[in-house]
């Protein structure tokens, strides 16, 4: 058990978040990756304040934060795949490519 | 020794649950690989002394990943899957670029010489956390508050079918209700 193991377990879930939000063609999909991702970051959170700064409350506040980012991305990306789908029956990221540059 | 033993048992499943995401077929599997690669995380946060956070992350877990089935049996193509399908664009681009972040990740973590600890954790931990957030970091608690409310505000706005403007005109001037079925329904 050490700072580094852990944030190579972290490294591990961000990389394959990132694999899911890249990959994934459905919408829902994506969001678990990017969830996955957060994931990852929770837990690199914790290891450097028990690893580092355990005195302190940096960490702990910092997970309260990503655990709010986590509750908004979830309700704010079903919000938007609610309204994309009710006006265009798009539940794919490919089909919703219009500011493609 | 426990908390070695633990440490590899949940840093496994967290990694393993994770990637079979992405990989499983039916998306009730995919939501309960999802829900116990969060549940291994939240383990290992409580294994780093944050009893609380751990908790809380696994609560909110589970109640997210089963909001996210409802989402996903409304909106997937294939929610049982019993039809097998590729659902992916761009796979060996993903996989590459994903490889490549763990990578350059890993030589960090590996290489970057990093500084002692400094301090040991006070004993009570939730109570210092809570001390924190209503006084040293009431700015983020704050922002976080308002965050949330305005995330009440958009989603509503976002998932609204039919809202008043579309009822009343767009000067909610109209003496009754546009609507297609009576009742006031909308």
């Amino acid at each position: 058990m050490s700072l580094q193991l852990f944030l190579l377990v972290a490294a591990g879930l961000f990389a394959i978040g990132l694999y899911g939000a890249l990959s994934q063609q459905s919408i829902v999909m994506l969001m678990m990756g990017l969830e996955l991702m957060l994931n990852g970051i929770i837990l690199a959170a914790a290891a450097l304040w028990y690893f580092l700064t355990p005195a302190g409350n940096d960490g702990p506040v910092l997970i309260v934060v990503v655990l709010t980012a986590m509750a908004i991305e979830m309700a704010a990306g079903f919000a938007v795949v609610t309204a994309i789908y009710r006006s265009r029956q798009v539940d794919v990221t490919d089909s919703a490519a219009d500011l493609r540059g | 020794m426990l908390a070695d033993v633990s440490f590899w048992v949940l840093g496994i499943v967290a990694v393993l649950s994770g990637f079979a995401v992405f990989r499983l077929n039916s998306m009730a599997r995919v939501t309960f690989a999802l829900l116990a690669s969060f549940l291994a995380v939240a383990g290992l946060v409580v294994l780093l002394g944050l009893g609380y956070l751990g908790v809380v992350t696994a609560l909110m877990m589970v109640i997210e990943m089963v909001v996210m089935a409802v989402f996903m049996i409304m909106y997937m193509m294939n929610p049982a899957g019993l039809m097998p399908m590729s659902m992916y664009h761009n796979k060996a681009g993903s996989m590459a670029i994903s490889v490549g972040t763990f990578a350059v990740l890993a030589v960090g973590i590996l290489l970057t010489d990093w500084p002692v600890r400094r301090g040991v954790p006070a004993p009570a931990q939730t109570y210092q956390l809570g001390l924190a957030l209503m006084g040293g970091q009431m700015l983020t608690m704050m922002t976080l508050g308002v965050t949330l409310f305005a995330t009440i505000v958009a989603t509503v706005v976002l998932s609204t079918g039919r809202g008043r403007y579309d009822r009343y005109g767009d000067d909610l001037a109209a003496p009754r209700a546009d609507d297609p079925a009576g009742g006031g329904v909308g």
